[in-house]
């Protein structure tokens, strides 16, 4: 809502300047976004003296004077105007200012005699029509200072954010109500130059159900539902012509052109007095009716602003008997419109259901000043209560006269019902008590009926007001009347919550822990994919294409965020993220969402040193080293293990849980270890990717909508899960390598478990740490290499001990996988 | 005889003893290199060949009385023996350091690849912190939510222009995105009793274009507190509370606002930290920076989550941590937060 301080005062006399006003607004009424100088085209003119006027010497019109424009020296400036006169202050435009016309102001010669600037008229500045001679100002302004400090010069525009709720505020009188009240001055009906009396202007007015006639204008509603309230006047013998200047001034600062004195009263109504109306040309209303009613199929009309639109039997429209000539509560139809030789006109104010002026500016794409209104509920009250002013407006500004009767198409609403208020009710919401008649007092500043009982307020709304009518707003209204600055900010003793953390913030918190330990940066992408790739969650209305469904994993968005780095020349990337994937589930509303954490790293493994200026890259044993231990944090307790897996890029299937190492058993999939293909430049080293599933998101809702379903009492965490102390042995180690020749078709982790599974309590580690395949071994072996380490619990092991334990081993070894002992 | 050639007296064995160590440590002492010291402890210290092992071997055919004396002595032949040894490493070592090349010590050290949180999960962590202290624990909830839980139950009314501010992502199942975090109240508040004190950090979408300062996904920190007694005076005293202690904030502001869900309803502004409230680009020229939007819970939601809405009351509030983010570290395109330049996100992480 654009607001005129020049408008506002016209209501309300606040004696507030432009910041205070903004400062009042935000702190009680809605925030002002913005004061915007209206004329700030006369940012550069400064007031200035004219010390000395002396007669050009070769001109018999041009005076040379001598100015203080607030500098250290006097200037020189040529000037025409003949009214000069050396004492006196006048606007001045110094060298370097650009005039509201658009010229730019320059040091020159006129005449043979240098001139420093411009002393200015009136009309120079677009502040009046005379050009006679420059613009003497009755200011003690010292020389120097800008124009605009120095004179009510325009209007300052006040964009104020007006909420949903507040619909009252969509208007002057509305912010003008809240301005009185806040600052305990009077509101006023603002005066109308020129205007006759209201009882001269408007016969009495009476609420008709269904049609009423309008001076000969039949008018029909028909369905209250569409429209509660329809007034119809008609005007005759109108003259159009331009509105008077306070009229266009006040409209062009809240950003409404003049277009003539009728469709100018109409926007002031909207802006003044938050009632949309609209002139029609009563020559063009064929057949002598205005009718609403629903559009026809197929039915079109050329609007205002030229298009051709059509309608559908969804939208209001104000037709006359023949066609529509308006849609109602957006905007008015071209055929109708006023012109320069309009006599007779027929004014409508109205109130239209907002869902349907919704619907129909939406279907359509236009929005207005009026539809704006309408959507947020102009009360049925709104015309009769308005169309007084309206008309006598019109009537002090084109002539003619309003010819009787006129139509109010309704039914009046009833008075509202009066809401209880209650003290203790406000002290409960509020923290402080405020006595019912404080609060009736206030109240009652802004229009409502409030009559105090005992410890209750009986309150009813003002019809202005169509925000919910229920006590807790009225406890809204007494905070924000009273300040919210008024209410105390200490702190009170309170009682813990019931709700225990969500598992998923600790653990979430320890794999970041893990990850940024591990020199990886997080990062929080969108989750949205294009088509493909596994996505089943369709969004039905995105942005774009590239984004029509959520992502199945997240690796794929770490894979773009890679790219993106890739194609600024950054190869060495290590980026995890913990957020949500999306999979649809047949029948359901809501998708299964679940929580993963998933981590890419291609690049150097370390930055580089002057002793490894090449450092090697990330990769698969790293990705799996990872994978384990991510999987560990991310699952704590629970047993993981890595399962190879050729297919599909997928290096490993990371399991959980206790389970055959074949897959058997009831191990559950959390993961995977992949080497991502991103489209990358050549010099890009492999990319690996790491993505394990921390949890489900709970998919049902927790109860039936207005219910409750408490929660089981918190279970305290299980003991023996997680880690314990274990006494660690001072006995001292034995450490042997042992060498096998292993066919192919043998795998490392297959030697692997049968050495663990040897149950050989005093072979404490198991490590593989070579592998080799060369000259000496044979095609279709490999050698590797694992170091065992001994240790007995309790005493030293003798060299004889630890050889036959190693035999044992490499006998099963040999004969149960046909690996042999390989000595050099 | 044989027995008395096999079992050497007490004074036999002191006396190897002393030999052995009178043999060491001149040997150890002439030592040059830790090779060389290495095979001197082999000699005589080693476990299975070492001479002093050897005479330990002896020690168990020495007559019971006479053990004690000749454990001793061997203590203390081998202690002198490993002193000698570790010392002459010692002193070798140092040689040897003195002998090489210096060491250019203004060469960089071997540094590790540095990680780190993203700038909004930092502002998450730091904002959660404070409100843990007011005894606030975290609450989590879907993304993808249904009508009810985004709007019915939050009191938005169908068809209302207060629902342009949501602009809506909406699934072909028929569930929406969550435009807020808001939901989660409703959720926590029908799984739990009052008193409730949760904070409820989460992803939230709106149907917007990506630009400098708008993102169809954007994080949310919901705050909630219900409970009997729980009033303006408690949210204005927390959220104040909060403000100084993240923003380091002298003064907050509290002006009237409109959510659907709340009422009264508030956002919160604390003194513009470029300006300290003279008024600059940063703030619009208000002297002010807004922070969050707040209000008393809707008895309307209450009742939707099944809560007496005359016996409890409380407040919530909503902030964009992305939004602070941005001011903390100067960031001039929210897109930043979300392209995931490594070196914007490793140059926040120091």
């Amino acid at each position: 809502m654009n607001a005129s301080v020049h408008w506002l005062s016209a209501f309300v006399d606040t004696g507030l300047s432009p910041r205070a006003l903004r400062e009042l607004l935000t702190a009680r009424v809605a925030t002002v976004d913005a004061v915007e100088r209206v004329r700030i085209d006369l940012a550069g003119i400064v007031v200035a003296r004219v010390v000395e006027a002396a007669r050009h010497p070769d001109s018999d019109h041009l005076w040379v004077t001598r100015v203080d424009a607030g500098g250290p020296e006097l200037l020189d400036v040529v000037c025409g105007a003949p009214n000069v006169t050396a004492g006196a202050r006048y606007p001045f435009a110094p060298v370097g200012t650009t005039m509201p016309n658009g010229l730019a102001i320059e040091r020159r010669k006129i005449r043979g005699r240098l001139s420093n600037g411009m002393l200015c008229s009136a009309r120079e500045l677009g502040l009046g029509t005379d050009h006679e001679g420059i613009m003497p100002l009755s200011v003690d302004a010292p020389p120097g200072t800008p124009l605009l400090d120095a004179m009510p010069i325009g209007d300052t525009r006040l964009v104020v954010d007006v909420l949903p709720n507040r619909p009252d505020l969509l208007s002057h009188l509305g912010l003008a109500r809240e301005l009185a009240a806040a600052t305990g001055r009077p509101l006023r009906d603002p005066s109308i130059p020129g205007a006759p009396a209201p009882s001269a202007v408007v016969p009495s007015v009476t609420w008709a159900a269904g049609s009423a006639p309008a001076a000969g204008v039949r008018v029909t509603v028909e369905d209250p539902g569409d429209c509660p309230a329809f007034l119809g006047a008609v005007v005759r013998g109108v003259r159009i012509g331009p509105s008077p200047e306070w009229l266009v001034g006040r409209l062009a600062t809240v950003g409404v052109r003049s277009v003539n004195n009728v469709v100018d009263v109409t926007n002031y109504m909207l802006h003044g007095y938050g009632q949309p109306m609209h002139a029609y040309d009563l020559r063009r209303l064929a057949g002598g009716e205005v009718r609403v009613r629903r559009a026809r199929a197929g039915e079109s009309i050329r609007t205002l602003d030229g298009s051709d639109r059509r309608l559908d039997p969804s939208m209001i429209v104000i037709a006359d008997a023949e066609r529509a000539q308006g849609i109602a509560g957006v905007i008015g139809g071209r055929e109708s419109e006023i012109s320069a030789d309009t006599t007779d006109l027929f004014l409508e104010a109205a109130s239209f259901a907002p869902g349907r002026v919704r619907a129909a500016r939406r279907a359509l794409g236009i929005s207005t000043d009026a539809s704006y209104r309408f959507e947020r509920l102009v009360p049925a009250v709104s015309p009769a209560e308005t169309c007084q002013v309206a008309l006598r407006l019109l009537v002090a500004l084109a002539g003619g006269e309003v010819a009787p009767p006129v139509a109010l198409v309704g039914r009046r609403p009833e008075r509202p019902a009066p809401i209880t208020l209650r003290s203790r009710r406000v002290a409960q919401v509020l923290g402080v008590p405020i006595p019912a008649g404080e609060s009736a007092t206030l109240l009652r500043t802004i229009g409502f009926e409030a009559t105090p009982a005992q410890d209750t307020i009986a309150v009813v709304f003002p019809w202005w007001r169509t925000d919910a009518r229920t006590e807790i707003d009225l406890v809204e209204e007494v905070a924000r009347l009273r300040g919210y600055d008024s209410v105390p900010d200490e702190l009170r003793p309170y009682r813990l919550g019931t709700v225990p953390d969500d598992p998923l913030v600790a653990r979430s918190a320890a794999l970041r822990e893990l990850l940024v330990g591990r020199g990886f940066l997080e990062i929080r992408p969108m989750p949205f994919v294009g088509p493909g790739a596994g996505a089943t969650v369709r969004v039905t209305n995105p942005l774009a294409d590239t984004e029509s469904y959520l992502r199945p994993d997240l690796l794929v968005s770490l894979a773009r965020r890679a790219e993106f780095n890739l194609a600024r020349l950054e190869g060495n990337l290590r980026l995890f993220e913990i957020g949500t994937a999306f999979r649809a589930v047949t029948g359901s509303e809501r998708p299964h969402e679940e929580t993963r954490v998933a981590a890419l790293c291609m690049g150097a493994r370390r930055p580089p040193h002057f002793t490894e200026p090449e450092p090697p890259s990330w990769d698969e044993w790293d990705a799996k080293a990872l994978a384990h231990d991510v999987a560990g944090v991310a699952r704590p307790g629970v047993r993981v293990e890595l399962a190879p897996d050729g297919g599909n890029g997928t290096l490993w299937r990371v399991l959980a849980g206790e389970g055959e190492a074949d897959g058997a058993g009831a191990r559950e999939e959390i993961g995977r270890v992949v080497r991502v293909s991103l489209d990358a430049p050549p010099w890009a080293a492999p990319a690996f990717g790491v993505e394990i599933t921390v949890a489900a998101t709970p998919s049902a809702p927790v109860a039936p909508p207005g219910e409750q379903a408490f929660a089981a009492p918190i279970a305290p965490p299980a003991r023996g899960a997680g880690p314990r102390y274990r006494a660690q042995p001072s006995q001292p180690p034995v450490r042997v390598d042992v060498t096998l020749l292993v066919p192919d078709d043998v795998s490392a982790g297959a030697i692997e478990r049968r050495l663990r599974a040897s149950g050989d309590t005093v072979l404490e580690r198991v490590e593989l740490v070579s592998e080799y395949r060369g000259v000496s071994i044979p095609a279709g072996h490999r050698s590797l290499t694992w170091r065992l380490t001994f240790r007995h619990g309790e005493r030293s092991l003798r060299e004889k001990e630890v050889e036959a334990r190693r035999d044992k081993l490499l006998r099963a070894l040999e004969s149960e996988l046909g690996v042999r002992h390989r000595t050099t | 005889m044989t027995d008395t050639v096999n079992r050497p007296s007490l004074a036999e064995l002191l006396d190897r003893m002393a030999g052995l160590e009178r043999e060491a440590l001149p040997a150890i002492a002439a030592a040059a290199d830790p090779e060389e010291l290495e095979r001197l402890r082999i000699r005589y210290l080693g476990r299975t060949a070492g001479l002093l092992s050897g005479v330990s071997g002896s020690l168990g055919l020495l007559p019971a009385g006479d053990r004690p004396a000749a454990g001793a002595a061997f203590a203390r032949a081998t202690a002198a023996i490993r002193a000698r040894l570790d010392e002459r490493a010692a002193a070798v070592a140092a040689t040897r350091r003195a002998a090489a090349p210096p060491l250019d010590l203004t060469m960089p050290g071997r540094a590790v690849w540095q990680g780190g949180r993203h700038p909004v999960t930092v502002v998450i962590d730091e904002v959660a912190a404070i409100f843990r202290e007011l005894g606030f624990t975290i609450a989590l909830g879907p993304e993808a939510e249904s009508e009810w839980y985004n709007f019915t139950a939050l009191n938005f009314p169908p068809d209302h222009p207060a629902l342009d501010l949501h602009d809506t992502l909406y699934l072909e199942s028929g569930a929406l995105l969550r435009t807020h975090t808001s939901p989660v109240q409703v959720r926590t508040l029908q799984a739990y009793p009052p008193p409730v004190r949760v904070l409820v950090p989460g992803n939230a979408y709106r149907r917007d274009f990506f630009d400098a300062s708008h993102a169809p996904m954007f994080v949310q920190i919901e705050g909630l507190a219900i409970d009997e007694g729980v009033s303006f005076v408690d949210l204005k005293a927390t959220l104040t509370h909060f403000a100084r202690r993240f923003f380091g904030a002298a003064r907050t502001r509290f002006r009237p606002s409109f959510f659907p869900f709340t009422e009264p309803s508030a956002e919160m502004d604390v003194e513009c930290r470029i300006c300290g409230g003279a008024g600059c680009r940063t703030c619009k020229l208000t002297g002010w920076t807004e922070i969050l939007g707040c209000g008393m819970v809707h008895p309307a939601v209450l009742r939707s989550a099944g809560v007496d809405a005359e016996r409890y009351t409380g407040w919530a509030f909503g902030m964009g941590p992305a939004r602070v983010a941005q001011q903390r570290y100067d960031i001039p395109d929210i897109r930043e937060l979300y392209d995931s330049d490594v070196r914007v996100l490793a140059a926040l992480a120091r």
